[in-house]
């Protein structure tokens, strides 16, 4: 490995993790919207909205996001849909997110007791009070694991943006690769950003999780 | 709608042939991933320092990396460190089966240390050796267990394939490209079609997949919840 | 029953199992404090005593599933506490435990049959022969091929005991066997232990049933922070010797005053 070489492409690569983490920060907060508005959707029973929302989690679950992103990209603009890379990048990762999301919240709702609801009602508290005053804060603690391993998931999901050449991490080492050769500086810079990245979120993740267990 | 040419010459057998390249990678790499897997979480258990050091080591890169910088690292790492050129399809199918086994690993470490001590107890008065009571008490519990999780990797595996593309693989995603760059002047809805086609394909593969995962998951913890109810 | 037969060749006084000065410690905390016990052959002892006077750490010493901190288990005057117990030594007593602990990925028969055709090499067909005249004695020779899961409570603990016994114990040690069940099958349970009481089985048994203790137990002995407090035969729920005793055995009455 050439140390000199590697020294010159951290510029490059600190750009790039500025456009990773431009465009995760974006699609997690748009993932986490999503995923409440899902979550609650689902609660209630909302009809219609209920079984539209059950589709989209489906759809959004299981097929890939690379597919889904090249919809957005490539396909959309056909129906006169134009979306910047940018925006579509986080669209994408706030429709794969969302259902992610969702699915954590849901569990947390469901786990509030029954008897939680019932004395927000015996107090008087209307549906939107309760679940505003009562339900969400309880629920939001016990989602709080599951919604960092979904942070972890979309950080790392982001890397596909590179396959509508934004230039984020993957895209600048796939380019110094391709047009340099400097294919192990490349790989050793690749891994070290995503570590720094993503190491202290997932050590976020440990600890919430370890305090959330124990706190029970 | 302009969708004609999905009907026309092989465009659907050319998808379906792609699709056959994408299923062809996840099912060697699970079915690598399977046994590596098995065997990576019981030496998990195994109170050996070193090992345990290194194996987490490696569980903890495989979680916090991207699964497309595997593939890259596999793919144009191998080349440049160890001067072995592995085919797209090759260094995919290496690059999921390091995943996969990391994660079904951690999966049986979980299912055995998840073992309730009375199982152990029962052997043990019952005149089990430790062999005996690991091979015919434990795994086959700690296995069990894993069978949706394991499901769930396989439809994980399936989606993440579409990034094989990206070094180089021509499995359905690709395919699909070559159909909407063939067809691009003649018929310009190509790409919202192709990309519809190409997600309601992979859908057809995972959707049924994460059914029985789930349908299995609640199999099973009913099971768990008629036992703890006796 | 093969139990059965053993003891009446060999129905000399000496103790099938002696326990002598059994010593136990967790951290600071002595559980078991010199304990002496013997179990002649034939014999019933019930263990009673408050919880966390040791009674299940007790048993657990006996059949290794702790070390000893102190003194010696002694199996037909051999000693076989010390160093790392054999296969064969830990077949020859049995155990059932509170929460039965059946292994769930394999069938009543298979549960059965586990223990002797792998330990002891018994032929499968030999061992599932007797692992049904097991079942038929406890009344679930309808149930061999059912997985435990579907079982009651009741039930399992039933197959529990077949399980101990297909191993032919010398000894067969319960703890709190009765605990985890709910009080409709617990005396179908009961009823099982007592008979095989009756077929001559020795027996250590712990347990917070008074009404069955008083009618299996050959001699009671009522353990009080690590030490026995007192030892004596069935008249101990008539006219127990101690203050301890005395008190031990009101807790489980109840008066209302006024009457």
């Amino acid at each position: 490995m050439n140390w000199g070489l590697v020294g010159s492409y951290v510029p490059f690569f600190v750009a790039a993790a500025q456009v990773t983490l431009y465009i995760s920060f974006g699609g997690i907060v748009l993932a986490l919207l999503v995923g409440l508005l899902c979550a609650v959707v689902r609660l209630w029973k909302v009809p219609v909205l209920e079984q539209l929302v059950g589709a989209y989690i489906e759809i959004s679950r299981n097929t890939p996001s690379l597919v889904q992103l090249f919809f957005l990209y490539f396909g959309l603009p056909k129906l006169g849909i134009l979306l910047s890379q940018e925006a579509c990048a986080i669209i994408c990762l706030g429709f794969l997110g969302g259902s992610y999301m969702a699915e954590a919240f849901r569990a947390a709702l469901e786990a509030v007791p029954a008897v939680q609801h019932e004395s927000a009602q015996v107090l008087g508290l209307t549906r939107a009070q309760a679940m505003r005053h009562v339900i969400l804060p309880i629920a939001m603690k016990q989602a709080t694991p599951s919604v960092v391993a979904n942070v972890v998931f979309l950080v790392k999901e982001s890397s596909v943006v590179s396959g509508i050449a934004l230039a984020d991490l993957m895209y600048v080492a796939k380019d110094i690769i391709g047009n340099n050769y400097d294919t192990l500086e490349a790989l050793f810079l690749l891994v070290v950003f995503y570590a720094i990245i993503l190491i202290p979120v997932c050590l976020l993740g440990t600890y919430v999780e370890r305090r959330f267990t124990n706190g029970r | 709608m302009g969708a004609e040419f999905l009907f026309q010459g092989a465009t659907i057998e050319r998808l379906l042939g792609g699709l056959l390249v994408t299923m062809r990678i996840s099912l060697f790499s699970v079915a690598f991933s399977i046994p590596l897997g098995i065997v990576m979480g019981v030496l998990f258990t195994r109170k050996n320092r070193v090992l345990h050091v290194i194996l987490s080591f490696y569980l903890n890169f495989i979680r916090v990396m991207p699964q497309l910088v595997l593939l890259f690292l596999v793919f144009f790492g191998s080349a440049t460190s160890i001067g072995i050129n592995f085919s797209g399809e090759v260094a995919s199918v290496i690059a999921f089966t390091l995943w996969g086994t990391a994660e079904l690993g951690d999966l049986v470490r979980a299912a055995i240390e998840a073992t309730p001590r009375q199982q152990y107890w029962s052997a043990y008065v019952l005149g089990l050796s430790r062999r005996q009571t690991f091979r015919h008490v434990i795994l086959p519990q700690a296995l069990r267990s894993m069978i949706p999780p394991c499901v769930n990797l396989i439809t994980r595996i399936v989606k993440t394939t579409s990034l094989c593309m990206l070094i180089g693989v021509v499995e359905v995603v690709r395919v699909g490209q070559q159909i909407i760059d063939f067809n691009r002047f003649e018929y310009p809805y190509a790409a919202l079609w192709t990309y519809a086609v190409l997600g309601l394909l992979y859908f057809a593969v995972c959707w049924p997949l994460s059914r029985l995962a789930r349908w299995l998951e609640a199999n099973n913890s009913l099971r768990r919840r008629h036992r703890e109810r006796h | 029953m093969n139990a059965t037969e053993n003891h009446a060749a060999n129905a000399n006084e000496r103790p099938v199992l002696e326990l002598r000065n059994i010593t136990k410690r967790f951290g600071s905390n002595t559980v078991l404090d010199g304990v002496d016990i013997a179990v002649n052959t034939g014999e019933v002892v019930v263990l009673l005593g408050p919880s966390g006077c040791g009674k299940s750490t007790l048993l657990r010493c006996v059949v290794g599933l702790e070390d000893l901190d102190g003194g010696e288990v002694l199996l037909d005057g051999e000693v076989i506490s010390g160093a790392a117990r054999s296969q064969e030594a830990r077949t020859r007593m049995g155990m059932v435990f509170q929460s039965y602990d059946l292994f769930p990925n394999l069938s009543v028969l298979d549960n059965i049959t586990l223990a002797p055709t792998l330990v002891r090499g018994t032929p499968k067909a030999e061992a599932e022969q007797r692992a049904v005249k097991l079942l038929e004695r406890v009344g679930l020779a309808d149930k061999a091929n059912d997985l435990p899961s579907t079982l009651s409570g009741g039930q399992q603990q039933r197959v529990a005991i077949c399980r101990a016994l297909a191993m032919d114990p010398e000894i067969l040690l319960l703890d709190e066997v009765t605990a985890a069940l709910d009080p409709e099958m617990v005396h179908e349970v009961l009823q099982v232990v007592l008979e095989l009481a009756d077929d001559g089985l020795t027996m250590l048994i712990v347990t917070h049933e008074m009404s069955f203790a008083r009618a299996i137990a050959d001699r009671v002995i009522l353990l009080d922070s690590g030490n026995i407090a007192e030892e004596g035969d069935a008249s101990f729920f008539e006219q127990p010797k101690t203050e301890r005793a005395r008190q031990f055995l009101s807790t489980f009455e109840f008066h209302r005053a006024g009457r």
